[in-house]
């Protein structure tokens, strides 16, 4: 654990990165501690009012079915971070298992894996999105699908990798030579050298994810109404942009928030531990 | 010395500025250039040369500043010019040559582009200097220099595009030519041929050279002057034959010795100078090869050697020659 | 070299033929069955097996892909059947509105993010260095339909000045031109920073080298260098790299279309998935997703003729 503390403590220096930090933590919390949050009930309807401007009682106006923008923000906070762990985490450990294996095993193990990585990135993801929409019609689940489908991939490549590099290392080979198991071999010494780089990376992907979800329920084929994801939002907003514009700007901030918070704290990070750039050396 | 130096470098001490401290690279620096003589500077890799040079030319590290001294060229303080006066000297009165011919060319532009560049402040037309250009290469040596202008340095060796370095590097007309290990990344059979060259063209140019090297036979061969550089300081300094048949300073002597070239018998030791070069972060009281030096005595240890007078143009800075 | 570049396309057309069957599986193997959905709710037992026949759904799966897989070979992607005309040709009509868009993005990418590289490369490490940085991360990490969405509201809707809807007249170059503003503004500025990254790092490499170094000791002016001596070394590997971009190139531009109702193979795909026609959703893919390869692979063959350390990467 003592990285972290580490991270902590070169961030210091970075405006970039604490402004990252200041911003990632605003939407953390706010998912977090949505339902204190919220002023109005997200899914409650007020026809009289919609379509409404900022006001005291709508810190961010209404909607064209008269909800509150402003809670359903909120709420969309929950989704966008919900989406962000779960692909995250699916692709990570996708691509951790993945990665071992070609890595570690055998030769046609490897070239198949390979196969199946380079054939998954090729796609670009809103297409392969929007094909198994047509199939399976639109949902969260088959968002998240369609996400960690192509991003486990570059873990996938990533840790196979460094894999291939620490298994030539001698002291695995000692290792096997006593007789040490695949697993253990895996666990107790590829694992923890990997970890490093790969949690740089997943954080650079998370605003990718959360980018690519707003994206698709933008398009509708993301969430089902009357979910709250911000796409969503903004799907609203674009349809009534002659009426109102307050859904669109309103619906775009929390986005770009995110987006620049993990990216800035993102890059910050990778510079930190970028070998090249460390001034201490 | 009568006639004014054409480089006169006086008390030049410079510092790198680094995260472990600073580095002192250069203390004290006396060494002149006459006016169309070739002066070498010998040494071990770290010992300062390319500091030296980089000062001079003022194309230093962003962390390397002259704590003290002077550079004066043909009489002009180097250090107190503005950038623009600076440029305007660098490849017009001094010109470089640099150690690695194979990076030392622009590999997407045309010899002829480069070499028509660097006359770029001369009101010639651009027929007439690809002329001078072409010329100039088939000085020294490499025939049918105008069809070869349109060729990029890929399609040239390394030892011809060692040529066109120097032949750029002469182009220009300076007074000075400082040569910064021009032969080091060159065979033997190659370096012979540059070293002749450059002789030649000197005699010819009447240009001054200071010339950077730790191949001490190219040396003795090309130089009239020679100064022995130790870990920043300037050890020992004379003429070419003061330094090789009469050296005064304990490194000097070991340098000599210890170069491959006077092995007359067939050995499988190499002699060598054990030790290191101290740390330049932290410098010993007392004389910088005090740890190395087989004469050393408890004098060294604590004050540091003053220059002594060997002869007309001869000094070394060490205790033991004080007697 | 040679036997990477061959290892390279084949792994490349490998890739392709494995992507056109996954999604020929996925959209074939699913609980549901395209006639039904395409003849709609009343279709008697009879048109749904003509309509197999004639879709060739009839016959056994691994036919069904190879067939196709030929057909694709051929350049034939199917037939629509809502219109009747061949999926290619449908396709590949809208691929030129969407290229002309793509086209008109990068370009003014380049000529915003290429200065921008140079300026922070020259000036490295100054306050503008720093500001340069942080704009340039900025604006890659906000996404480019939100951009779209804000310009629109701001530039088309709210001052007016610019149009909101379409692609213009044909045949008006002018008309079309203004219309290509906004949409092209907000895919490309994501590569501005993008672009003025790998700028910043490939001049910052460039002018370390030794002939660089030598330039300036012949008193060279700095323009000269900067310019023509750094600037023509440096964009190669940055061109290059430009390749693996390629993707989020291709989704930026078809929410650009969505957003702005322009034509285009974003707008295309869109169209057909909310109205279920497969044969039309699959060629648009199979179209892109080729496109993607070979961009891809071009890119990465370039690459590797510049940096043999590359080639042992495959």
């Amino acid at each position: 654990m003592n990285w972290i503390k580490e991270i902590f403590f070169r961030l210091r220096n970075e405006p970039m990165g604490i402004f990252g930090l200041v911003l990632v933590l605003l939407v953390v919390l706010c998912a977090v501690f949505a339902p204190f949050l919220v002023t109005h009930d997200p899914n409650a309807l007020d026809i009289v009012n919609r379509l409404a401007g900022p006001s005291a009682d709508h810190w961010m106006g209404t909607d064209q079915l008269g909800r509150d923008v402003f809670s359903r923000v909120v709420m969309g906070s929950r989704i966008a971070v919900w989406v962000a762990l779960v692909t995250v985490s699916l692709s990570l450990g996708i691509g951790l298992v993945l990665g071992m294996m070609a890595g570690y095993g055998p030769k046609w193990m490897d070239s198949g894996l390979l196969l199946l990585f380079d054939t998954l990135r090729s796609f670009p993801t809103i297409m392969f999105a929007l094909a198994l929409v047509t199939v399976f019609g639109p949902s969260l689940q088959t968002v998240i699908i369609v996400i960690v489908a192509t991003t486990f991939p570059v873990y996938g490549r990533m840790v196979r990798t460094q894999t291939q590099a620490l298994a030539g290392n001698e002291f695995i080979v000692a290792e096997e030579a006593m007789g040490a198991g695949m697993m253990r071999v895996l666990g107790v010494h590829i694992l923890p050298n990997i970890v490093g780089p790969l949690f740089i990376v997943a954080s650079m992907d998370i605003p990718v994810v959360i980018t690519i979800e707003a994206g698709l329920s933008f398009l509708g084929v993301g969430v089902r109404p009357p979910t709250p994801s911000w796409g969503a939002i903004l799907n609203d907003g674009y349809a009534y942009i002659r009426n109102t514009p307050w859904i669109i700007i309103f619906g775009g901030i929390p986005l770009i928030v995110t987006t620049l918070g993990f990216t800035f704290l993102g890059e910050s990070m990778r510079d930190m531990f970028d070998p090249k750039l460390r001034k201490d050396l | 010395m009568m006639t004014q130096p054409v480089l006169d470098i006086s008390n030049l001490s410079v510092d790198y500025q680094t995260p472990r401290g600073t580095v002192q690279a250069l203390r004290h620096i006396h060494l002149q250039v006459p006016p169309a003589k070739v002066v070498g500077l010998v040494g071990e890799s770290g010992c300062g040369k390319s500091t030296l040079i980089s000062a001079v030319i003022r194309l230093m590290a962003e962390n390397a500043h002259v704590a003290e001294g002077e550079i004066r060229f043909m009489g002009l303080d180097l250090q107190a010019m503005s950038a623009a006066e600076l440029r305007g000297i660098r490849g017009r009165d001094i010109s470089m040559v640099f150690q690695d011919p194979m990076t030392a060319l622009n590999p997407v532009l045309t010899i002829g582009r480069q070499m028509k560049d660097i006359q770029y402040r001369d009101p010639l037309s651009g027929k007439k200097k690809r002329e001078r250009a072409a010329r100039m290469l088939e000085r020294v040596g490499i025939s049918d220099g105008l069809s070869r202008l349109d060729n990029y340095p890929h399609q040239f060796s390394g030892g011809m595009r060692q040529r066109i370095t120097i032949a750029m590097a002469l182009l220009v007309k300076p007074k000075l030519l400082i040569a910064d290990e021009p032969t080091t990344a060159l065979d033997a059979t190659l370096e012979v041929q540059i070293i002749r060259l450059l002789k030649d063209l000197q005699t010819d140019f009447q240009c001054a050279i200071l010339f950077i090297s730790h191949h001490l036979n190219v040396i003795a061969e090309l130089c009239d002057y020679v100064g022995v550089m130790y870990a920043g300081e300037l050890v020992e300094k004379g003429t070419v034959r003061d330094i090789f048949h009469r050296p005064g300073h304990p490194y000097t002597r070991s340098l000599l010795e210890c170069d491959p070239s006077v092995i007359e018998e067939p050995t499988r030791f190499l002699p060598t100078i054990p030790g290191d070069i101290p740390s330049l972060i932290d410098l010993p009281e007392g004389c910088i090869f005090q740890d190395r030096c087989e004469k050393v005595m408890s004098v060294c240890r604590k004050t540091q050697p003053p220059a002594v007078h060997l002869a007309e143009h001869h000094t070394a800075a060490c205790h033991f020659l004080e007697e | 070299m040679l036997f990477y570049l061959l290892k390279r396309v084949g792994l490349a057309v490998v890739i392709v033929v494995v992507a056109v069957v996954l999604l020929y599986s996925m959209i074939h193997v699913v609980p549901g069955d395209p006639a039904s959905v395409i003849l709609g709710p009343r279709a008697t037992p009879e048109m749904k097996q003509e309509l197999h026949k004639l879709m060739g759904l009839d016959r056994p799966f691994v036919v069904q892909v190879v067939s196709f897989l030929g057909k694709v070979a051929r350049g034939n992607l199917g037939m629509d059947f809502f219109s009747q005309r061949p999926v290619a040709e449908i396709v590949f009509k809208q691929l030129d509105e969407t290229l002309v868009l793509v086209l008109a993005s990068i370009t003014w990418a380049m000529l915003l993010g290429i200065p921008l590289g140079c300026y922070s490369a020259v000036f490295r490490n100054t306050f503008s260095d720093k500001l340069v940085g942080v704009f340039s991360i900025g604006v890659i990490a906000v996404p480019s339909f939100v951009v779209a969405l804000y310009s629109l509201l701001f530039f088309a809707v709210t001052l007016k000045w610019l149009p909101a809807i379409g692609a213009g007249e044909s045949g008006q170059f002018l008309d079309q031109a203004r219309h290509l503003i906004l949409p092209a503004f907000a895919i490309g500025l994501g590569w501005v920073g993008y672009i003025a990254r790998l700028v910043r790092a490939s001049m910052l490499e460039v002018l370390n080298e030794n002939h660089i170094r030598r330039a300036r000791a012949f008193g060279l002016p700095e323009t000269t260098i900067v310019f023509h001596y750094a600037l023509k070394l440096a964009i190669l590997p940055t061109v290059t790299l430009l390749g693996t971009g390629i993707g989020r190139l291709i989704s930026s531009a078809v929410f650009a279309e969505i957003v702005f109702a322009r034509p285009g193979i974003g707008k295309l795909i869109f169209d057909s998935v909310v109205s279920r026609n497969y044969p039309l959703v699959m060629g648009a893919v199979v179209v892109s997703t080729v496109l993607f390869v070979l961009s891809t692979t071009i890119s990465d063959s370039i690459n590797a003729m510049l940096d043999p350390r590359v080639r042992e990467r495959l």
